[in-house]
């Protein structure tokens, strides 16, 4: 079993080198070749799920050393693999979803001339990512960590064609830099404090570091988790991310790259159990975050970015749950799994929506395409029932699950969190019927594109709908499934720990408040988007709209801050370098200059005058030896 | 070796007559030091050296070192200060050198280096303070030179050999420096006339310096039939070196003094005429 | 007497001939001065080896006399090259090397 660990993260691997180095020859058999082994991956990851439900509760971690990577001296860091049943839900995820959207990525990219490389792009990332949750060590997590960055940029950058793509893939990479800057300086102190890379050791003894240094961890690791996962104040990049192909959008930022922040923080779960200052920041920057999310979708007219904003917000739930300690790991998980298919299935269904409308991506656009797209209209429908919380959907338990254990984080603090959860709720209702009625509901709004046809929508390939009917049934299915017995918790919680939340409000209560605030934000929507005919250019709006369609200023911000004091920085300090650094260096060149201009008057070539040199060098010698004699 | 009889043989002074001879050739020798310095001709300087070198020969002798001594005067002044004015003549011997210093601070600095040099010098012999001392009398027992010989052929032998290669050395390199090759045959009498015939400036040979019956010296130019000198009777070296001597006014100037004198003996005898006949007068 | 004073009087002639180098410019005097520091050196060796009692003294000056032989050959010589191809024995017209 455990060599099947090994051969999980290889098979994507190779298919990425060999698509990548295999040249023209594999262009027709290429995409299907990386759809077979991102299967295989996840038949291995299936095998050993099998495998793992067969052992008890605390003997289901498998550990495997593949080889020593660097060893020297008392250094030691090992390429191994862990597999426990976090990194199982990890795995069946990535690979699962993942083999989904290769086979939605063979129709979606069948007319593009370059879907080999898009394919190898995406094994890549496949293997990049179960790298990262297999690591054993946090040397090799971050090998797995800077590959997702890899395979993101280049994926992102896919069209790079068009320099709106070739720019957010540069910006999603450097923003990307700032949280992986996080993680390397998190893992430098765990070394330093813990001599090992290895988790099992560095968390187990987690406890014995002082506080103000595991806080310095966590808030290190908080920054990486910000990075990847897109949260607040590194979120800027998402947005801009869904210049990639749509598959691209759902793969990596919805189901799995934007989910590695939760995976560290979850893993790294003793370390922020020991410094509550930083989960303090964690659920501080989760709650901002779903609510920065939710308020930039609900302004958004681009499909894939109003389902950005989406992703942003409920990957806030989950870093808010991961926040809360060992209330809220097992929910973070949950809701991480079932937004992975949830969100999937609606990016999906937005490519698949895109892919009839000419690649059309403004929501205004469209109108009225539950009949021609019957498909996509009822698994982009069940999606969207799923994640606004519907009753006996998968998002209605894991996100009712973390507003509950938020309200248990007990005081004020509590009832902030929990308010901050039930208004998110509250936005998402509004903003995903937003994006519901203006999609497939209402009068049709299509406009003639670039070449001046209008759009004949027509249902997708069958590569395309059969993934998305199958993460339909797991929007549907997964959460109520996982609630039984408590199933999920109980798998997980061996792995990260469990501790019931002591509510100040009862769950019933909860739960009814989340079904008021749902209703409220549906009926909003429906009253502003499904009463009224809807304007093909969108008015301009209040002052918050327009800041939300500006993602909430966050570039502004960021241009205002980072680049303009950047430049400001730079001047100064080039204004630094031509005064006081090449000032120095000049001047010290001049002064040589000037002496050697007056030493060398000494060499005047007159053999006499060099006598004299060496007739006082010769006086000078016997004075000193003299004076030797005479100390 | 030696060392117990050491103490048998030191001795604390020299005798009488040592020291007044060193006291009397010392400052000989200091001084000819110092003219071979401050001569300005170069054969004054030699000469002053060769004096110097001869006091400390007898110095030599005084100290016991006889083979030294005459090596001293026979090499050094008899060989090597003659070859000095061997090339102070080829280079020229009464060309006086200007003593006006033309690097600026030279003379200072080397003065001071000189002075300090000195000072130190003499404060490290004065800072020995040597009461006692060996005297060569015992080293010399076997002779002077039968003792320096057994040290050259035995414990220097090979530093002798040395010094041999580098004379020889020396003796070639020397005569490499020096040694112009002829590249050329050299001209004939015959055809160093013919050149001149051809050139056409002084076909015959240069007049003879002098003028007839009054002056025969090489440096006294001929005169020409107007009285003034001629160039081209006195060599151009001397010309070069402004040794000629113009005797061309001679001629007047000596009827000049011979009239003043006959004037002087004219007039006393008028006076004393003027006297007789002042008296003849009175008479 | 002491034998000591021949060493002063071997450092006043040395120095007395270093002056010369420094401040004449004929080569041949300036050659003619080392000589005369050579030979102050020698008369300091002789009164060593008469202050030591053996001869190692004296063959060490009788080194240097034939070292000083030789070098006054070739000084010399080159001295007559000097002087023939640039017509001065001065050793500050010798300065090519000069800036």
């Amino acid at each position: 079993m455990e060599n099947l660990i090994g051969l999980l993260v290889l098979a994507p691997l190779l298919g990425a080198g060999v698509l990548l180095c295999g040249g023209r020859r594999l262009d027709r058999s290429g995409p299907w070749l990386g759809t077979l082994l991102a299967a295989v991956s996840f038949a291995l990851g299936v095998v050993l799920f099998a495998d793992m439900l067969g052992k008890g509760g605390e003997e289901r971690a498998l550990d495997v050393t593949v080889f020593p990577w660097v060893p020297v001296g008392g250094f030691r860091a090992d390429v191994g693999f862990h597999l426990d049943q976090l990194s199982m839900t990890f795995v069946l995820l990535i690979t699962g979803v993942g083999s989904l959207i290769h086979l939605y990525s063979v129709g979606y990219m069948a007319h593009d001339e370059r879907k080999r490389r898009f394919f190898g792009y995406l094994n890549l990332f496949l293997a990049a990512m179960l790298l990262l949750v297999l690591a054993d060590n946090y040397l090799l997590l971050y090998v797995g960590w800077e590959g997702v960055g890899l395979a993101s940029y280049l994926l992102i950058g896919f069209w790079q064609h068009k320099p709106s793509a070739a720019t957010a893939a540069k910006k999603a990479f450097l923003v990307n830099r700032v949280g992986d800057m996080g993680l390397s300086i998190a893992i430098m102190l765990l070394f330093t404090t813990f001599g090992t890379f290895a988790f099992d050791p560095v968390l187990q003894r987690a406890t014995d570091a002082g506080e103000g240094k595991l806080t310095a961890v966590a808030l290190m690791l908080l920054l990486a988790a910000c990075g990847k996962s897109a949260q607040v104040p590194l979120q800027s990049w998402l947005g801009d991310a869904m210049e990639g192909p749509t598959p691209v959008s759902a793969l990596i930022h919805a189901a799995t790259m934007v989910t590695a922040g939760v995976y560290l923080i979850t893993r790294s779960g003793a370390v922020f159990d020991a410094a509550p200052d930083a989960q303090t920041a964690v659920v501080t920057v989760g709650a901002v975050t779903l609510l920065f999310g939710a308020i930039v979708g609900c302004a958004k007219d681009d499909i894939k970015k109003a389902l950005a904003g989406s992703t942003m917000s409920q990957i806030g739930y989950m870093i808010l749950a991961a926040g809360l300690g060992p209330v809220g790991y097992v929910f973070a998980i949950m809701h991480l799994v079932t937004h992975g298919f949830f969100k999937a299935g609606l990016f999906l269904g937005a490519g698949s929506v895109m892919h009839g409308m000419n690649d059309e991506v403004d929501m205004r656009r469209y109108g009225g395409l539950r009949r021609y797209m019957p498909v996509t209209f009822v698994t982009f429908g069940l999606g969207y029932l799923a994640i606004i919380g519907f009753p006996g959907l998968s998002g209605f338990f894991s996100k009712d699950k973390i507003i509950e254990a938020a309200f248990a984080k007990g005081g004020a603090e509590g009832w902030i969190l929990g308010g901050a959860a039930l208004l998110g709720a509250a936005i998402t209702a509004y903003y995903m019927t937003r994006v519901m009625l203006l999609t497939f509901f209402g009068e049709k709004r299509w406009q003639p594109d670039a070449k001046g046809e209008l759009p004949h929508p027509h249902e997708s390939p069958r590569t395309m709908t059969i993934p998305m009917v199958v993460l339909a049934f797991g929007s549907v299915f997964a959460g109520g499934l996982f609630s039984i017995n408590d199933t999920f918790l109980k798998w997980l919680e061996p792995v990260t720990g469990h501790e019931e939340g002591h509510s100040p409000v009862s769950a019933l209560t909860v739960t009814a408040a989340t079904m008021v605030v749902l209703v409220i934000g549906v009926a909003i929507a429906w009253a502003q988007y499904g009463r009224r005919p809807v304007p093909v250019t969108a008015p301009r709006g209040s002052l918050l709209t327009r800041a939300a369609r500006r993602d909430l200023l966050q570039d502004d911000f960021n241009h205002v801050v980072l680049v303009r004091g950047g430049e400001h920085l730079t001047r100064s300090l080039v204004y630094v370098d031509h005064t006081l650094v090449d000032g120095v260096v000049n001047g010290t060149a001049a002064s040589v200059g000037g002496l050697s201009g007056r030493m060398r008057k000494l060499q005047n070539g007159y053999a006499r005058s060099y006598a004299v040199s060496m007739f006082g060098g010769a006086a000078v010698l016997i004075a000193a030896t003299l004076l030797m004699r005479a100390v | 070796m030696i060392a117990p009889s050491l103490a048998a043989s030191a001795a604390s002074t020299t005798s009488t007559g040592e020291a007044v001879q060193f006291w009397i050739l010392a400052v000989v020798a200091v001084l000819g030091a110092l003219g071979a310095v401050f001569m300005k001709k170069a054969v004054h300087s030699a000469l002053s050296l060769a004096g110097t070198m001869i006091v400390l020969a007898v110095f030599y002798l005084a100290n016991g070192a006889y083979f030294l001594g005459v090596v001293q005067i026979v090499v050094y002044t008899g060989a090597i200060m003659m070859l000095f004015l061997f090339v102070v003549m080829l280079v020229g011997v009464t060309a006086a050198d200007s003593l006006k210093e033309t690097i600026r601070g030279q003379r200072w600095l080397a003065g001071l280096c000189v002075l300090g040099f000195g000072i130190l010098l003499m404060a490290g012999i004065a800072n020995a303070s040597l009461k006692e001392w060996n005297g060569v009398g015992r080293a010399n027992a076997g002779g002077n030179v039968e003792g320096l010989a057994s040290l050259i052929f035995t414990k220097y032998v090979f530093a002798f050999e040395i010094t041999g290669a580098l004379l020889i050395t020396a003796a070639v390199g020397a005569m490499v420096l020096t040694h112009r090759e002829r590249t050329e045959r050299a001209a004939t009498q015959r055809e160093r006339a013919e050149q001149r015939v051809r050139e056409g400036k002084q076909v015959t040979p240069l007049p003879a310096p002098g003028v007839y019956a009054r002056h025969n010296a090489v440096d006294i130019p001929g005169l020409l039939p107007d009285g003034t000198a001629s160039e081209l009777t006195v060599s151009p070296t001397l010309r070069a070196r402004g040794q000629v001597r113009d005797v061309s006014g001679e001629a007047l100037q000596d009827l000049k003094a011979l009239e003043q004198r006959s004037s002087d003996w004219l007039e006393r005898g008028r006076s004393e005429d003027a006297d007789a006949n002042a008296k003849g007068a009175s008479k | 007497m002491n034998p000591v004073n021949y060493l002063y009087l071997a450092a006043l002639l040395f120095t007395i001939g270093a002056a010369g180098v420094l401040i004449r410019r004929n080569a041949i005097v300036i050659f003619m001065c080392v000589e005369l520091m050579l030979n102050a050196c020698n008369l300091a060796f002789v009164t060593f080896a008469r202050l030591h009692g053996n001869l190692d003294g004296q063959i060490i000056a009788f080194f240097t006399m034939v070292v000083a032989a030789a070098e006054v050959v070739v000084g010399l010589a080159i001295i007559v090259t000097i002087f023939r191809s640039r017509h001065s024995a001065s050793v500050d017209d010798a300065g090519l090397l000069k800036l």
